[in-house]
């Protein structure tokens, strides 16, 4: 089974985060780049999968070039090699062209099985896995907390706001996965020696066949027209507990009406 | 006035309360359209119309409902080339947010999501990086589709007629491979729905063990509130994954937000900093969290949890 995990480097949650000030757009420089957590899951998943059925896991990501160091930590864990897309003409994509640009690359190298995690940290959109499913035609299997396959049959428990839905599809499909799926593993010592061999292609737009007027910046549909930093939150009250805490609690919400 | 398109967010027709906050928004860009999927709007139309449905077009057929989320799109996609609407809004839950995607997708048209407020020409509101940038964006192209927040703008009624229309889609074979085999229901008990509650009262690492958090339980139901949790708790085990609140889980906007032995880590942070009070308890005085409260007390949680919910009964 050929299983492709879609991996994003997002800035780390931890360090200060920011918007370029000329276009409005992620400033990668300005935070250390870590692997999304979520696609950590993924990676994961995939892992599982193919121990449990056979295959190959291949590691998928677009970004800039400094984007390898996720690549490498994807390899580190067991995946067996990575295909990176980076082309300074996807600088500023929405989700739209992410996943057009994406798609074109998942065309080529051919998939049974697309992982990716739920969302990104950084955009948090959630949009990706849903509009891959729906470019590449496949079933979408997303939000899932558990995935089986049972030869060309998958069936997932999808994650709803009522509890989930036990849901069946023909292979291939695009599966998205919720942190509550699996625990992932460390790179070991020896994985991380054993990343360093092991395949990296780089694609350009032009290598995967992406059309430049539907990514990036200019092809993107939407746009940020202002971003200001939110006003700081008035200083609250805070009192140090002297045995009658919850009692000022209670008279703060009732001086707000909450009580 | 053009229509707004508002898919209805409802569980076996029980509308969710998001829905009424949509369709409040849709007033200020058009006349709003509600679109219900499924079966069960009998009990539902009145609260519709009640909030501002000119429109409602019913989609009725259970096949709609049978597959994950791309039914629901070609209905959707369909509505937009027959009736021409300003807009689509959903609701930027997770399912919600997957339809807006597979919509842009398929309409080739400009989408934002988790917008906390949006305005005239849909103009959308984003509180970006767990809340410290506020950011304005708008569609370049194609018909504007929006996802909104639940709990983030308030829901006001406006009564409009709300003339049924039935409406029906062909579905094509590929909205039709994820197969919706069994629903399950989990306990929902009492509460309010996490995300759509006035008041959420969350329980972190101080809270200990699974026991325990019947001391956040007993506070948020005398509040009438949800119970969330930080993601320490719902790791640990002591407290169910699906009311985690935060940058993994469930973002949350309530009117009160207590944060019980939470120290107010980025993580968590992000998922509750756009709540309109916060207060927290917690042993630390350093603790990130007191940076966001309007009220907090340094304490022991195990004596000033429970203090505050004796308070809070004893007042009713």
């Amino acid at each position: 089974m050929n299983i492709v995990v879609c991996v994003k480097q997002v800035p780390d949650t931890e360090s200060p985060r920011k918007l370029k000030s000329d276009d409005n757009t992620l400033d990668r420089g300005a935070a250390d780049g870590v692997i999304n957590e979520l696609d950590e899951y993924a990676i994961e998943e995939a892992l599982l999968l193919k121990e449990a059925h056979g295959g190959e896991v291949t590691v998928l990501t677009m970004g800039p070039e400094k984007a390898t160091d996720s690549i490498r930590k994807a390899l580190a864990m067991g995946a067996d090699k990575a295909v990176h897309l980076v082309d300074d003409a996807l600088a500023g994509s929405d989700a739209l062209g992410t996943s057009y640009a994406i798609q074109q690359v998942l065309g080529r190298i051919g998939f049974d099985l697309v992982i990716c995690g739920s969302e990104s940290t950084d955009a948090r959109t959630g949009m990706l896995p849903a509009m891959l499913a729906e470019r590449l035609g496949v079933p979408q299997l997303t939000l899932s907390s558990k995935v089986e396959i049972d030869g060309s049959t998958i069936r997932v428990q999808r994650l709803t706001d009522y509890g989930y839905d036990k849901v069946e599809a023909a292979l291939p499909a695009v599966v998205s996965v919720v942190e509550k799926i699996n625990e992932p593993r460390y790179p070991s010592f020896k994985g991380i020696m054993a990343a360093k061999k092991k395949p990296v292609e780089t694609l350009s737009a032009a290598d995967a066949g992406i059309e430049a007027d539907k990514v990036g910046l200019a092809g993107a549909a939407s746009e940020v027209v202002d971003a200001t930093e939110a006003p700081p939150r008035a200083k609250g009250q805070i009192v140090t507990d002297e045995g009658d805490g919850g009692v000022k609690i209670a008279e703060f919400l009732a001086s707000k009406k909450f009580i | 006035m053009a229509e707004v398109l508002v898919l209805v967010d409802h569980v076996d027709g029980e509308v969710k309360k998001v829905t009424l906050e949509l369709l409040t928004a849709a007033r200020r860009l058009g006349e709003p359209a509600a679109v219900w999927v499924g079966p069960g709007l009998e009990g539902a139309k009145e609260k519709l119309a009640e909030y501002g449905a000119a429109k409602i077009y019913v989609a009725a057929d259970e096949e709609l409902t049978s597959y994950v989320v791309a039914p629901k799109v070609e209905l959707l996609a369909q509505l937009v080339a027959d009736k021409s609407p300003a807009g689509v809004l959903v609701a930027a839950t997770g399912e919600g947010k997957e339809i807006a995607g597979r919509l842009a997708v398929k309409l080739d048209s400009g989408v934002l999501t988790d917008v906390v407020d949006v305005a005239e020409g849909f103009v959308g509101e984003h509180s970006i990086f767990g809340g410290a940038i506020i950011a304005h964006a708008k569609v370049k192209r194609g018909t504007p589709i929006v996802a909104v927040r639940p709990n983030a703008i308030a829901a006001e009624p406006a009564p409009a007629a709300a003339a049924e229309e039935q409406v029906s889609v062909t579905l094509s074979d590929a909205a039709k491979s994820a197969k919706i085999v069994e629903r399950v229901v989990q306990e929902k008990g009492e509460r309010p729905d996490l995300t759509e509650a006035a008041v959420v009262v969350s329980g972190g690492r101080g809270v200990g063990s699974a026991e325990n958090f019947k001391i956040i339980e007993d506070l948020a139901d005398a509040l009438g509130g949800a119970v969330g949790a930080s993601r320490a708790a719902t790791d640990a085990g002591w407290y169910p994954h699906q009311f985690q609140v935060g940058q993994t889980g469930k973002t949350v906007s309530p009117q009160l937000y207590i944060a019980v032995g939470i120290s107010g880590a980025i993580q968590h942070r992000a998922g509750m900093q756009t709540s309109k009070t916060i207060v927290a308890i917690n042993k630390d005085p350093d603790a990130p969290i007191f940076e966001l409260v309007d009220f907090g007390v340094v304490g022991d949680l195990f004596q000033v949890a429970p203090q505050l919910t004796e308070e809070i009964n004893k007042r009713k």
